[in-house]
């Protein structure tokens, strides 16, 4: 019987390792903001641009937005498998915790189109 | 004997083996006194799932910061409003919160502090060093 058709990988060991995978990334990606933002204070437009114009930041950035996708989605799955469930909010919990999935789900590409249009659109 | 019984407690009216079935679930949550690596799990995913909304501010002031000079001027200027502050250093909190007791899991991962004492130490360490920070960063703030 299938009982995890909503979970990212298809398999919790895989899940398990994305989620670490993504958490890494997005942390060094955390530590280069901090530090850029920490370090020049007072960076003017046409620096913090600049750096933005970078191929390599492009990347970076592209690989970290990815990784806020696929860490929310595996993250709020957990969440939503623990406590939208039948025994804990009653019987229209599976169609409530579809509804919350595709909405978080929205919230993720929202993020992830807008996230591009920020760094190639100008 | 007791083996054949607890497996047939597992199977289900449908004849598959279902473990989720017929067992007594007794998890009470306001009558069980959370230890401290279980507030800092729930923590953590509440920090997560706020700091999953709390993005849209962070990509909203990325888009601000780079769309063009008077945008970046513009956010320079709003970011100094004690409310903005307030909003900023609250998705800060638990940005900081979340990655430290992620951290602080990854470091379990690593079969580092996996015992009961292992477990409630690093979780004061991790708890200690996000207040830290999270006073660090509104100091920074403000």
């Amino acid at each position: 019987m299938v009982t995890a058709v909503t979970n990212f990988g298809r398999s919790g060991l895989y899940d398990w390792l994305m989620q670490r995978i993504s958490a890494v990334v997005l942390l060094v990606y955390t530590v280069f903001i901090f530090i850029v933002v920490l370090l020049y204070p007072d960076i003017s437009y046409q620096e913090w641009n600049g750096l933005f114009q970078m191929t390599a930041v492009k990347i970076f950035s592209l690989l970290a937005l990815i990784s806020l996708g696929m860490h929310s989605w595996i993250g709020l799955w957990c969440v939503v498998t623990d406590y939208l469930t039948e025994r804990m909010i009653g019987k229209n919990a599976n169609w409530l915790r579809f509804l919350v999935q595709a909405g978080c789900g929205m919230v993720m590409f929202t993020y992830f189109v807008w996230g591009i249009q920020i760094l190639w659109g100008n | 004997m007791i083996s054949f019984s607890i497996i047939a407690a597992f199977i289900g009216d449908n004849g598959y083996i279902n473990v989720t079935d017929k067992r007594p679930v007794n998890l009470d949550m306001l009558t069980i006194k959370l230890p401290l690596p279980a507030l800092a799990s729930i923590t953590h995913r509440a920090s997560g799932v706020f700091i999953f909304i709390g993005f849209a501010i962070l990509i909203w002031m990325l888009e601000a910061s780079l769309a063009s000079e008077a945008s970046f001027n513009g956010l320079k200027q709003y970011i100094t409003s004690p409310l903005s502050k307030i909003v900023i250093w609250a998705v800060l909190a638990g940005f900081i919160y979340h990655t430290v007791a992620g951290v602080k899991h990854l470091i379990n991962d690593m079969g580092i502090g996996e015992t009961l004492e292992g477990g409630v130490l690093g979780t004061q360490i991790a708890m200690a060093l996000s207040a830290v920070l999270i006073v660090l960063a509104g100091y920074w703030i403000w």
